[in-house]
């Protein structure tokens, strides 16, 4: 009985709409607006065409090295605030968490703003050249040349920035999580025992962050994989993942068979990375019992 | 973080929670982004009979200041507008059925499209006296012959919007966003796959119609070299980038560079000599409307003259309406970027619905291009 309300929730809004998604993937365009169910693999053979699978490994790649970089930032920050004072803890996670509260269109446009070309970064470097000029020329060298304001937006760096930015949070919170538990007096027997602060970090604070680790990247990765809006208002000509195909496919190419397919492509993609991490973490639980 | 749960960790707990309703507000922020419009109409699905609402479903940048509020003391009908981005959103929503709108704004094509797919009502013309404004030449159109299911809305032209200054002489030809490093990295060009490969085609000296199947691969060997030039694909917004200096060449409709032109004098558009592609916003009621009255009474009310120039004067899109340009200002009336001369008209073409295979064959293109 206390089952029936989430099942239902479950039923009705999530597996029923994505049987229907799924369905279509084995259809085909019947005229203009019907879409009949054929049985066709046709979607899906077309999806694996070297065209969309080099668009699924760009996707992968992004969202790869996104989730490094989350990873590399965020790491020291889950460390910092593992081990600040206890109200300091609660400002630094508010801090993080702070983003989340705006609406994602709102950051990615806020965005834009800092990095256009009269954005903020390069107002602020324009500001820093121009003193610049003016001293080299108060000191007799002449005036420096005109400033180029520096192309941040539309390209693949901007793509990354933004995705790194919004994903931060998913990789701090879980590292935090396991970080928080570990034993400190591990750390203190390390150091007591000779071991530098590098091979403590490596050797002690990496490994039983490992946990924290694969589930931030994980959450960092999937939905970097399968993001939209960043690559399309931050991204360059060729800055398309492949979300942005699936969209295009259901709005303008007007073909939501094939859309369905690439879009459950993503999905089986998805889930294999889910059931690789159970694994290993079932794994680890049955190491230490 | 599935296993944060401590046995005493009280404020761990909280945070575990936090993290999940941040994976909540960011699952519908994506949501969002997938159509940042506003929702249809909220109170649509209550609507019965011929309560005094509109839904009104059109593009953004697209109507008077006050017409609405003009419009509900004329009748007393409160109109609800939401905005699409692109014929295809707009074609995307409507496509499984109605969700409540009463007045779409869709071009000639997808008039086209949409009658072939049985989604357009036939309009009522003895309750749309104000057809008499519109121009002859616009009274009848190919892509809906005899006028049945449209009402001109404005007519426009794709061109060249660029920074004066930044620019030398006229860029009055497509080569500059097409076949041309000197603009590197200063270009934007319409993201919409098949009116980029229709322009293609005319610069290449074929019409935008019928485009034959052997020229595609050389519009995209062409576009693929571009490519490394054009600084990005934009959603109609390109008036936008050139205001704010990110570019300084954009294709674009002439509507949205006259207005620019308003905000910064340094704006100037052009229609490149080698010709380029009409098109024809159309007022239309979808099928399943549910206040086709109030639908037609809105239509009407758009077509007299007053309205109709008070739009005018908003949007400096191309007005196909006689008597309210009549009443507009001489800056408007002769303006060469709202009403390009006619023998620059003369060059350009309406596009035409070719089938959902054409549709598709432009749309891998550019994907094509946009991957290499």
């Amino acid at each position: 009985m206390t089952l029936g309300a989430p099942l239902f929730w479950l039923v009705v809004f999530f597996f029923a709409p994505l049987a229907i998604v799924w369905a279509y993937s084995f259809g085909e365009n019947d005229g203009l607006v019907r879409i009949s169910l054929t049985g066709t693999f046709q979607n899906y053979v077309r999806a694996l065409e070297p065209l969309y699978l080099e668009i699924f490994a760009k996707s992968a790649l992004i969202a790869g090295l996104t989730t490094l970089l989350c990873l590399v930032l965020g790491f020291p920050f889950a460390v910092a605030v593992t081990f600040a004072p206890r109200r300091l803890k609660v400002w630094l996670l508010l801090l993080v968490m702070l983003p989340f509260w705006t609406n994602l269109l709102i950051r990615t446009y806020a965005l834009i703003a800092v990095l256009r070309e009269e954005g903020v970064v390069n107002g602020g470097l324009e500001f820093l050249w121009s003193a610049g000029s003016a001293l080299s020329q108060s000191l007799g060298f002449g005036p420096l040349d005109e400033f180029k304001p520096l192309s941040l937006l539309y390209n693949n760096t901007a793509v990354v920035i933004g995705l790194v930015y919004i994903h931060l949070p998913f990789m701090v919170l879980p590292l935090y999580a396991a970080l928080d538990r570990l034993d400190r007096s591990l750390l203190e027997a390390s150091l007591d025992l000779g071991a530098g602060h590098a091979r403590t970090w490596l050797f002690i604070i990496v490994p039983l962050a490992a946990p924290g680790i694969l589930s931030g990247s994980l959450l960092t990765f999937i939905p970097a994989l399968g993001s939209y809006l960043t690559p399309d208002l931050l991204g360059g000509p060729d800055s398309q993942m492949i979300a942005n195909i699936i969209e295009r496919q259901f709005k303008r190419a007007n073909n939501w068979p094939f859309g369905a397919a690439l879009s459950f492509i993503l999905m089986y993609a998805t889930f294999i990375a889910i059931a690789l991490q159970a694994l290993a973490s079932g794994r680890r639980s049955k190491e230490t019992p | 973080m599935s296993s944060g749960f401590g046995p005493k960790g009280t404020r761990r707990s909280l945070l575990a929670g936090l993290g999940v309703a941040a994976v909540g507000l960011t699952f519908s922020g994506s949501l969002a982004g997938c159509s940042p419009s506003a929702d249809p109409a909220d109170g649509a699905a209550a609507a019965g009979g011929e309560e005094a609402k509109l839904n009104f479903y059109n593009w953004d940048t697209y109507i008077g200041e006050t017409t609405l509020d003009d419009f509900k003391a004329a009748s007393g009908v409160e109109v609800n507008m939401s905005l699409f981005a692109n014929n295809d959103e707009l074609f995307a929503k409507l496509r499984a059925g109605n969700p409540g709108y009463d007045v779409i704004v869709p071009s000639n094509e997808f008039v086209a499209r949409m009658i072939e797919a049985g989604m357009l009502q036939a309009i009522d013309r003895t309750k749309i006296p104000n057809f008499s404004n519109i121009d002859p030449v616009f009274q009848d159109a190919d892509f809906d012959p005899g006028r049945l299911y449209s009402m001109p809305y404005t007519w426009l032209a794709l061109g060249i919007g660029y920074r004066k200054s930044k620019v030398k002489g006229v860029p009055d030809s497509w080569k500059h966003l097409f076949d041309s490093a000197e603009y590197s990295g200063r270009i934007a060009l319409l993201g919409e796959s098949a009116d980029l490969v229709r322009l293609c085609a005319r610069y290449l000296g074929n019409s935008v119609r019928n485009i034959p199947a052997d020229l595609l691969p050389r519009i995209e060997q062409m576009l693929i070299a571009q490519k490394a030039h054009v600084k990005a694909f934009h959603d109609d917004n390109g008036q936008d980038m050139l205001l704010n200096g990110e570019v300084d060449l954009v294709l674009e409709y002439n509507g949205d560079i006259a207005q620019a032109m308003k905000d910064d004098p340094d704006i100037d558009f052009v229609i490149p000599k080698e010709g380029s592609l009409l098109n024809a916003d159309c007022l239309c009621i979808p099928v399943g409307a549910p206040h086709p009255e109030n639908a037609h009474k809105f239509i009407n009310y758009i077509l007299d003259a007053k309205a109709g120039a008070a739009i005018s004067n908003t949007i400096l899109y191309p007005t196909p309406n006689a008597a309210a340009k009549a009443l507009m200002p001489e800056e408007y009336r002769s303006s060469p970027v709202v009403f390009p001369p006619p023998e620059t008209l003369a060059t350009c073409e309406y596009g035409a619905f070719e089938g959902a295979e054409v549709s598709q064959t432009f749309e891998d293109l550019i994907t094509r291009v946009r991957a290499s």
